[in-house]
């Protein structure tokens, strides 16, 4: 699977089982799921009912115990497609940004440059875009100690989306924001991914949030337990 | 934005830590430098009392030290008389006690051996050493240790030796001995017409093969060595190279232990990083590479300060008074490679653990490490 192929994007869960501690905690009892290019989907649920999991099998960081995943055609099988996979196709945001303190938000946001050796001057023209469009442009020189929560986590968003993923993987995005950055950094979310046609899978407990996604699966205890378009 | 720079970055935001880790390197490299220049120093100081003026050296075949060594001294005449050579001396190389001092350096010598005429004679004139006679030169600091001046007297082994004259020498060794007559050293020691070298200087240069080939027919239980392949194949000369190496060695290793933990810090210290990287896409051998790279600076760091801290401690020691002559260390470019190559190997076998753990991190769950 490389750039540019004419597979589209989408995601593709079908039975996945997944525990963990040798099979004691089981955190995915079968779920399937399908997510078409484009969609907006929200993952919705209490605290381990296995939301996260679900995104970790979806971008490859999590191996599972039995089931099948895709993500843009491709089996989500070896080391060589998880690989790929990141670097070319998913962008990922965490509820916390992890970015490196030490380097300046620009550098962090290049970060994924480094992995795929990708031209520098595309590069920089993309993270001037972005960092315009999320309202950090002025900060770009700074380092990221030097900045507010809700820039640090647009910053990690610029970050996941400078290699232009097609599908964006979201694991409580706003979740240590407070209320006035939180609908900034989300409305910039949908924003951004709806204005690229991109796909979102996101994982929120928040249900004012799901509900402005095209569609919310309900997940309880390891499983999908409905879904509301 | 590039590997390097995260690099970089990353030893510069534990400054403490990477200083710690280069200064492991930095005394194993000293050590390394210091010991191997002090040994080696030592041990061309050596050669060059037996060299003197020659090219080759003739000793008795398989001895595991030249104090153990003897050659018949007609040998000397034997050789001397043959077209390609121009000069052989008979030397006698020993140790004999003195009132106070059990060990002294002593040189058998004839007259006419150029290292008298070489030297500052502080007291006394070259002819004052004579072969049928039984007056010593002592070099300057055998003088000044023994308490002996010219024409007195000293008391060497069971005798007591007339002081010809006192000698200033460059060399430490030579400095701080004895130099007997042939005659009265090899009476002293019971081994008359014995001698442990015979230093050989060449009419052409080129003639080695010519005076091996003589030997090997008229005195096969001898062996003549140019300096070059004396140097190389004395075992005594291979000891001390091998123990500086050695030691050398294993300060190399306390650095490798330093960098191990200096890594090992540094990756436990950034494991949600490291799990951020591969979530970017940096593959297994990108997140070791990123690691070895670290390894490699802090050692690069450890061996420009190690150089110059060897360097600076040698020059401070070869200023001591009491030391001169007596340490000539050389660093040479094979010494200094061998100590980059070294600290090179010890940055990667320190890092390869570090590198190992975080290549095989798993991003979900280092990114759920608390």
């Amino acid at each position: 699977m490389t750039r540019g192929s004419n597979i589209a994007p989408q995601v593709l869960i079908d039975e996945v089982w997944k525990s963990f501690d040798g099979g004691r905690i089981e955190v995915l009892k079968g779920v399937s799921l399908q997510v078409a290019k484009g969609e907006i989907v929200a993952l919705c649920g209490t605290s381990g009912c296995g939301k996260s999991t679900l995104l970790n099998v979806i971008s490859g960081l999590e191996e599972v115990d039995c089931g099948t995943v895709r993500v843009a055609g491709a089996g989500v099988v070896d080391e060589a497609t998880r690989l790929d996979l990141l670097r070319h196709h998913i962008g990922y945001v965490f509820q916390f940004h992890h970015l490196m303190p030490d380097l300046t938000l620009a550098e962090n946001c290049l970060v994924p440059l480094v992995a795929t050796g990708g031209k520098r001057a595309a590069a920089l023209a993309r993270l001037h875009q972005l960092a315009v469009a999320t309202g950090i442009d002025h900060r770009l020189g700074q380092r990221v100690r030097e900045l507010s929560g809700g820039e640090r986590q647009r910053g990690a968003l610029v970050r996941a989306l400078i290699n232009d993923p097609e599908l964006l993987l979201c694991d409580e995005p706003t979740g240590a924001l407070d209320e006035q950055n939180r609908e900034r950094v989300f409305a910039l979310l949908l924003d951004l991914v709806r204005s690229r046609g991109r796909t979102l899978v996101l994982a929120t407990h928040d249900p004012e949030l799901a509900a402005r996604c095209d569609r919310t699966v309900r997940m309880r205890d390891g499983r999908i337990e409905g879904e509301t378009t | 934005m590039s590997l390097w720079r995260m690099i970089l970055t990353n030893l510069r935001r534990h400054r403490v830590r990477t200083a710690i880790g280069a200064t492991g390197i930095a005394l194993g490299v000293a050590t390394m430098l210091s010991v191997v220049g002090l040994l080696g120093g030592a041990v061309k100081m050596f050669e060059r009392i037996l060299r003197s003026d020659s090219q080759m050296v003739v000793f008795e075949k398989n001895v595991s030290d030249l104090f153990f060594s003897n050659v018949p001294e007609e040998v000397a005449a034997q050789i001397q008389s043959q077209p390609f050579v121009k000069v052989a001396q008979p030397m006698m190389f020993t140790i004999i006690a003195a009132p106070d001092r059990p060990v002294v350096t002593c040189f058998g010598i004839r007259a006419s051996d150029s290292r008298l005429h070489k030297g500052e004679w502080l007291h006394g004139r070259p002819e004052d050493f004579r072969d049928d006679g039984e007056g010593v030169v002592l070099g300057e600091r055998a003088a000044d240790f023994l308490h002996a001046s010219a024409g007195g007297t000293i008391e060497l082994g069971q005798r007591s030796y007339p002081v010809a004259g006192v000698l200033r020498l460059e060399n430490g060794f030579e400095n701080g001995g004895v130099f007997m007559p042939l005659r009265a050293c090899q009476k002293a020691f019971h081994k008359e017409g014995i001698c442990s070298v015979i230093t050989v200087a060449l009419t052409d240069e080129r003639d080695s093969s010519a005076v091996k080939t003589w030997m090997a027919k008229n005195h096969p239980r001898l062996v003549a060595l140019e300096n070059e392949e004396f140097s190389r194949s004395y075992s005594q000369f291979k000891i001390m190279k091998t123990t500086a190496w050695v030691v050398g060695g294993c300060a190399f290793l306390l650095g490798g232990l330093s960098v191990t933990n200096t890594m090992i810090l540094s990756v436990f210290g950034r494991i949600k990083e490291l799990a951020i990287a591969r979530v970017c896409g940096f593959s297994r051998g990108q997140v070791a590479r990123m690691i070895f790279g670290e390894s490699l600076v802090v050692c690069a760091i450890g061996t420009v300060a190690g150089w110059a801290l060897s360097s600076g401690g040698l020059y401070l020691l070869r200023a001591i008074p009491q030391f001169q002559g007596y340490i000539e260390p050389r660093i040479g470019w094979q010494e200094v490679a061998g100590a980059m190559a070294l600290a090179a190997f010890t940055a990667l076998a320190g890092a390869l653990y570090p590198a190992w753990y975080a290549a095989n991190l798993k991003p979900a769950e280092a990114l759920r490490f608390e």
